[in-house]
């Protein structure tokens, strides 16, 4: 197994999950070092993101399968120092079209587009794509280098 | 997640627990609608003082309320209000939009 992968879970589309993935990713990003506003911005990212799956890509169906995986990467390029945390969401609904991936403007006061918006406000790296009959959402989210102390 | 109602006076306040997402946010919804338009009460209160995480589909039955008062004529409050949820409504420039209150006190009082 290889060092960088920090967690692997397979679920149903099932939203009573749904609390239990956050549980894991709260743990996941505090014992990875995130700050405390962090931790909430990646454990809602990862929720909204598992809602979309199961609204968008399962149309409500509560038995379809999702692939969760989380492992530590590395800052591009290495010189950059600094590591970060990598989700990798996968289900088998059908192709997304990359055109509707776009969170709503915010200007008009309306019921829902919200989750991508929080996806997007919440991650350093978001990108989708099809492979292997997949779709696949790449969220990454970097850890902040300490700040200086200005006598030190 | 836990939803309870209590009647005080011509104000019904809404005690919520635990989170609101995918899973339950229908049964908000649902709640706050009967509320507002079927038995058209003049104040609704919704304490979040015992709710830890609201998602985008609980914003979004919180925006259904809302609109729901504003065209009844009514009024919606909000109190109590978790790093999160503030979070949340931050990120989605709701903050602004709703009333919210630190407070039942508070709340009932405005």
């Amino acid at each position: 197994m290889s060092q960088d992968l920090l967690l692997k879970l397979e679920l149903h589309s099932n939203p009573n999950l749904l609390c239990v993935v956050r549980g894991a990713m709260e743990r996941l990003t505090e014992v990875f070092g995130f700050s405390a506003p962090d931790c909430r911005s990646v454990t809602r990212a990862v929720d909204e993101a598992l809602t979309n799956i199961m609204r968008h890509s399962y149309g409500g169906r509560l038995d379809r399968p999702i692939g969760m995986l989380c492992r530590r990467v590395q800052k591009r390029p290495a010189a950059a120092r600094g590591h970060g945390l990598e989700i990798l969401l996968r289900d088998r609904g059908p192709a997304v079209d990359p055109a509707k991936l776009r969170g709503r403007l915010l200007d008009e006061i309306k019921p829902g587009g919200l989750g991508l918006h929080f996806i997007c406000q919440s991650m350093d790296t978001v990108e989708f794509k099809r492979m292997r009959g997949m779709n696949q959402l790449r969220l990454v989210k970097y850890l902040q280098p300490p700040k200086q102390n200005c006598n030190s | 997640m836990q939803i309870s109602a209590r009647r005080v006076d011509k104000t019904t306040i809404f005690d919520v627990s635990g989170d609101i997402d995918l899973a339950n946010s229908p049964e908000i919804r649902k709640a706050l609608l009967r509320e507002v338009k079927e038995n058209r009460t003049p104040k609704v209160v919704m304490n979040l003082s015992k709710v830890r995480y609201i998602d985008s589909s609980g914003v979004a039955s919180l925006v259904e309320g809302l609109k729901a008062s504003r065209d009844a004529g009514s009024r919606f409050i909000l109190y109590g209000l978790s790093p999160s949820a503030r979070e949340v409504l931050q990120l989605s420039r709701l903050l602004k939009i709703f009333e919210v209150y630190d407070n039942e006190e508070q709340a009932m009082a405005a």
